[in-house]
């Protein structure tokens, strides 16, 4: 073994950051699931009849189902009877931060979002969810009074049940897929927006959640809707404690852009990836679709994957409306025993859309990395554009990566363009740097940086910062 | 300034270096010559650090230092720049910004003050007066598409910004049409100054027309088999490896 | 060897029997070897079929269709003036004019050359410079599953042999002119060319493929080019033969350390091309650039078939092949790139983009990566795509005409290739025969 090969260890055995877990009385199911749990989960949240019925729906498709098998991914079979489907902290309904349980707030503080500090500096609307239950909503008053609703998804449910109605399961329908149907049947709580037409939405909102209960599920359920010529931001960042066990995560995630309308969405996702044998770890297994119902809408998916035993994730767009754009920029990252599948899916219905592909997978470690990418052009989609860049980096000699594009199309005016490429991150590059006098962890921050550049770029300033500071430290140790 | 004393070096179980002398002072240039599979890049990568190189016997020595336990980075901040035979590629990373953080470091190193964007800015059109160069290499990331010719040119370019005392060229020659050698070579002259050594590792004579050595080594399967003068590389080119091949043999 | 005429396999195989005796007597008995082992291979594949893998989109039946009677050297020759047209302004070559596949040089030039170097017709190399030629001719065209270059082994009798020894910078490129005279019968030739490059040596080769008449011809060629340890080439070919004609050529690059190829092609001409293009570079640090813009109208059929090896570490290889179909013409481009296992370090990069100007033109393209070396870089992109409407539309809205604003981004599509070509005056040559094919009658700019 080489030096390089010792730091390389040394640097890899950094630690989970956000591995901690806070202690803060809250209100569980036991595990198991079935109609009576459902029913209390809906019984608990006072939901109105009719999502108990959609609930029930739900969860009988979903006992028809068979859990997919194709991802290119390795996990022991999980035990849906074995995990809990509610988790709440005891004290929630707060009208101010002042009233937030400060062991909780000092949580946040760890997690790097002091929710004042956001508040007086950043500007961002927080929409903090502790386990499946929102805690407070910051800047609700700044937001209401231009119109833009955002609250947390069950309280959505109780005050705009019409707007429920109308848009949930319009993009992700409970039959779509194991996990979404599964979602469908016991999701909990996440954020609910509605930004009116013509309106910009004044600030970014964002939600940063964490799974603190031990065995607990995550079945978040969002759903964003922009009007006509409205312009939202939604940033999304996930930590989870460390433990020994593996958690599941399984949300939905719904957008719909009306004519002229534009969605970004962004996540840094960086659950619990598992310690360095593979002990542990998310299983991350998310369903996330946009709709570009308008002419000339918008929709736009950033993500930087650092976390997660297992990441199973597609967010993808349907462009329906003529001139409507999708956009699919991301990062994932795979380190010790990391498993991800993941890519988009571009589906172009009408005329002159166009979608925008670039995928950055790097895998160190024993990681495993899959690009699953689907580009559909139907008949009717003329003047329809792709491009698809798909890169790849490896680090190390015992991690993978794989790229699976499908391309299908079914107008012959389409114009696509795919590149992909597999690079090995080495020693020479390294080496290269140090011998012009940059030290090593310099040399590492300045390659990676430099790899994910086209889509750190895409993200807001202040979560380019936390990705790249993420990707420095999930990354560091394993180059060489 | 340099000085190295019977250093043996292997990589993997192989000796590839087995007993190098060589004294460089300032100012001198010195070339080193010899077949494929010699130990002309060895030697060149073990004078920078590479870790994949063991050395096995012998000294470096620097300014009376021995570097052999020193870093790359720190060798670098020394003063030992080494132009790559195969320059590496580092994908978005602007070139100016990789060479401001590799300057500052130097400087840094040296006790001097870092530069800032715009300081660096002024001091990298100085040296693009000295050593030819395109505003659109600079901006381009490190490397990066770079056609071979560029690629060499960039190394010679960063060889004038970080002003080392000893260079170390490693085949930079090679791959080089006719043009492109002769820019090289311009900016090697440029160079050239009474504090500064080079040591030009070369697999063809050609590149010898056009800078001028005061010293000519012959490396022959790890060993300095002949030294002599420019006038040794053109007997070289004449008689071939095998000439000083079979002449190392009857000695040994 | 009156009336040789070839159309199915038996007659190629009797008619090779009657052109062996034929060329006896030349001096050339050192090659018969090779022929007989060549026309043995031919005769053991026959003509590929469309379910053979490599000819899967390129049904070679219009050739087996077709008897060709075999070139003898012409009696009568063109009038220089009739080949004016196809000289490069204000560049000096070498020129070298091969009538119907003979080398003639009463209508070429060959100044005074460099000590070492051979500029010859590769007839008199054979009976003049064996020692030069038989340690490369046909050492790396592999014939093992190709029956168009086995033909071409067997039936060779001329072509260019160019020689630079080692440290030597050919002062002026070479360029071979390969005229089809015929008007009436087709006829077929087997162009050979060898282009062998000594150490740090220098040499631009251009292969121009032309016809005077509006006759058949087949031009089934075999180049060879063995580039040596840190040489610089750049090689060309010119395909704009009428569309009548038939082109089958494979090129094969030896490279050796430290090399650098350029191989750059144009073409235009040729009812049924197929451009096979196979780099292999054999030395460490060698690097090959694969250039191309293919051009069809009518119902013109081009084949581009790229298969780069990398055998050595520290190699580039990069490939850029642009496409414009027009018509219900059909193009290919199989570009296959195989990284051998000691192969690392390898940077490969392969570009195809092609521009369908009509509903009935179609592209097939397909990209392969065989890597078996774990440290390497290979990137291939691909589009396939139609002139930018809203590109059009802007120019009209300028006042710019249709026709011109069609012209003018298609002229930008094919400089994306020709920018490549370093040689200055045949740049602009060639940018000038591209303009000329847009705004010929053929081209559907409508």
């Amino acid at each position: 073994m080489s030096n390089t090969d010792v730091r390389v260890e040394e640097l890899a055995e950094q630690e989970y950051k956000y591995g901690f877990v806070t202690d803060i009385e809250s209100e569980t199911l036991p595990p198991g699931l079935n109609e009576d749990v459902i029913r209390q989960i809906s019984a608990k949240k006072n939901e109105p009849e009719f999502m108990l019925k959609w609930r029930l729906k739900a969860y009988r498709h979903w006992l028809t189902l068979k859990e997919p098998e194709w991802g290119n991914i390795r996990y022991p079979r999980i035990d849906y009877q074995g995990i809990s489907y509610f988790s709440a902290p005891k004290k929630t309904g707060l009208e101010s931060l002042d009233e937030v349980d400060p062991e909780l707030l000092e949580t946040y503080e760890k997690l790097g979002i002091p929710l004042e500090e956001q508040k007086m500096l950043a500007g961002v609307a927080v929409d903090a969810v502790f386990d499946s239950v929102s805690v407070v909503t910051t800047f609700k008053e700044t937001l209401a009074e231009v119109g833009v609703i955002f609250c947390p998804f069950s309280e959505a449910v109780q005050k705009y049940p019409e707007l429920i109605k109308k848009y949930m399961f319009s993009v992700v329908p409970y039959t779509d897929n194991y996990f979404a149907a599964l979602n469908s049947a016991v999701f909990t709580d996440r954020s609910f927006c509605l930004v009116p037409k013509g309106v910009r939405c004044p600030m970014e909102l964002s939600t940063y959640f964490r799974i603190n209960e031990k065995n607990t599920g995550q079945f978040e359920r969002t759903l964003i809707i922009a009007e006509e010529g409205a312009y939202v931001s939604y940033l999304e960042g996930c930590t989870a404690p460390m433990r020994d066990e593996n958690q599941l995560h399984a949300a939905v995630v719904e957008l719909v852009a009306l004519d002229d309308a534009t969605i970004k969405y962004s996540t840094i996702q960086n659950w619990y990836p598992g310690d360095k044998n593979g002990k542990g770890g998310i299983y991350n297994f998310v369903t996330k679709r946009g709709k570009c119902a308008g002419r000339n809408s918008h929709i736009s998916w950033t993500q930087v994957e650092t976390g997660s035993a297992i990441t199973w994730k597609y967010p993808g767009c349907i462009l329906l409306g003529d001139g409507s754009v999708g956009e699919f920029y991301s990062v994932a990252l795979t380190n010790n025993w990391q498993q991800a599948d993941t890519g988009t899916k571009m589906i172009h219905i009408g005329k002159n859309t166009r979608s925008n592909i670039v995928s950055k997978g790097i895998s160190a470690g024993h990681g495993q990395n899959t690009y699953r990418g689907m580009v559909k052009i139907l008949k009717g989609a003329q003047g329809a554009r792709n491009y698809t860049q798909c890169d790849s980096m490896l680090i190390g000699e015992d991690c993978s990566a794989h790229t699976f594009p499908y391309i299908e199309v079914k107008n012959s005016s389409a114009q696509m363009e795919h590149e992909a490429s597999t690079s090995k991150i080495g020693e020479d590059q390294i080496f290269y740097c140090k011998q012009r006098g940059i030290s090593a962890e310099d040399a590492v921050s300045l390659i990676v940086n430099g790899f994910c550049k086209e889509v750190l770029s895409e993200l807001p300033m202040e979560f380019a910062i936390e990705a790249q500071k993420l990707l420095s430290i999930s990354l560091e140790g394993s180059v060489g | 300034m340099l000085e190295i004393r019977n250093l043996h070096a292997r990589v993997d179980d192989r000796e590839i270096l087995k007993g190098i002398n060589l004294v460089v002072n300032p100012g001198e240039v010195h070339s080193i010559m010899g077949p494929n599979g010699s130990g002309k890049s060895t030697l060149a990568q073990v004078l920078a650090g590479r870790e994949t190189y063991v050395v096995t016997e012998g000294e470096v020595l620097l300014d009376g230092d021995n570097i052999l336990e020193i870093e790359p980075e720190e060798r670098a901040c020394r003063g030992i720049f080494m132009a790559f035979q195969y320059p590496v590629e580092i994908p978005g990373v602007a070139n100016t910004y990789f060479l401001r953080m590799a300057l500052n470091s130097i400087r840094k190193y040296n006790g001097l003050k870092e530069l800032k964007p715009v300081e660096f800015v002024k001091y990298v059109k100085e040296k693009m007066k000295i050593i030819r160069t395109s505003d659109d290499l600079l901006k381009r990331s490190v490397n990066e598409g770079f056609s071979g010719g560029e690629k060499k040119r960039n190394e010679i370019f960063q060889m004038a910004l970080l002003e080392p005392k000893l260079c170390v060229l490693d085949e930079t020659d090679s791959g080089l049409d006719i043009d492109a050698l002769k820019l090289v070579a311009d900016g090697v002259n440029a160079m050239r100054s009474p504090e500064r050594a080079f040591i030009i590792i070369t697999h063809y004579q050609r590149l010898l027309n056009y800078v001028v050595p005061d010293f000519v080594h012959v490396l022959v399967d790890g060993k300095l088999v002949k030294s002599g003068g420019k006038e040794l590389a053109l007997e070289l080119e004449e008689k071939g490896y095998s000439w000083v091949e079979n002449s190392s043999q009857s000695a040994a | 060897m009156e009336n040789l005429v070839l159309k199915d396999v038996e007659s190629y195989i009797d008619g090779f029997a009657r052109f062996e005796r034929s060329v006896a007597g030349n001096g050339w008995s050192w090659l018969s070897p090779l022929r007989k082992e060549a026309i043995s291979k031919f005769k053991e594949l026959g003509f590929p079929t469309t379910r053979h893998e490599e000819w899967k989109f390129t049904n070679v039946a219009p050739i087996t269709k077709t008897s060709f009677r075999l070139t003898e050297r012409a009696t009568a020759l063109p009038a220089g003036e009739e080949l004016e047209k196809f000289t490069i302004p204000e560049l000096d070559v070498f020129k070298l004019v091969f009538i119907d596949g003979h080398f003639t040089p009463e209508l070429s030039s060959i100044k005074e050359l460099p000590e070492g170097v051979k500029i010859k017709s590769l007839r008199d190399a054979l009976s003049q410079e064996r020692e030069l030629l038989e340690p490369h001719l046909s050492r790396y065209v592999d014939l093992s599953d190709d029956a168009f270059s086995s033909l071409n082994t067997a039936f060779m009798q001329d072509g260019v042999f160019v020689y630079v020894p080692e440290n030597t910078v050919l002062p002026e490129p070479v360029h071979v002119l390969y005229v089809s005279t015929g008007t009436t019968s087709p006829t077929i030739t087997h162009p050979r060319n060898l282009i062998v490059a000594g150490k740090s040596s220098e040499a631009t080769v251009i292969e121009d493929y032309v016809s005077l008449g509006e006759g058949v011809n087949f031009s089934n060629v075999v180049t060879e080019l063995v580039a040596g340890e840190n040489s610089h080439i750049n090689h060309y070919k010119i395909e704009r033969e009428n569309r009548k004609a038939f082109n089958v050529s494979t090129l094969r690059i030896e490279q050796l350390r430290n090399s650098s190829v350029s191989t750059h092609a144009v073409l235009i001409g040729g009812a049924l091309v197929r451009n096979n293009i196979h780099p292999v570079l054999d030395g460490e640090g060698g690097s090959c650039l694969i250039n191309g813009l293919f051009m069809a109208t009518g119902s013109q059929h081009m084949d581009n078939h790229m298969l780069v090896e990398h055998v050595s570490p520290h190699c580039d290889s990069r490939q850029f092949y642009y496409g414009i179909l027009d018509g219900r013409s059909k193009g290919i481009f199989s570009g296959r790139i195989v990284v051998h296992k000691d192969a690392q370090k390898t940077d490969a990069k392969q570009t195809n983009r092609n521009l369908l100007l009509s509903e009935e033109a179609s592209i097939d393209t397909k990209p392969q990566l065989e890597i078996h070396a774990d440290d390497v870089k290979c990137t291939h992109g691909a589009t396939i795509g139609q002139m930018d409407e809203s590109a059009l539309f802007y120019m009209r809205s300028r006042a710019i005409p249709l026709d011109k604003a069609k012209a003018i981004l298609l002229l930008a599509f094919a400089g994306e290739s020709l920018k490549r070509i370093d040689l200055e005056p045949l740049r602009v040559y060639l940018e000038g025969v591209v303009a000329e094919w847009f705004s010929s009658e053929h081209l559907n700019l409508g």
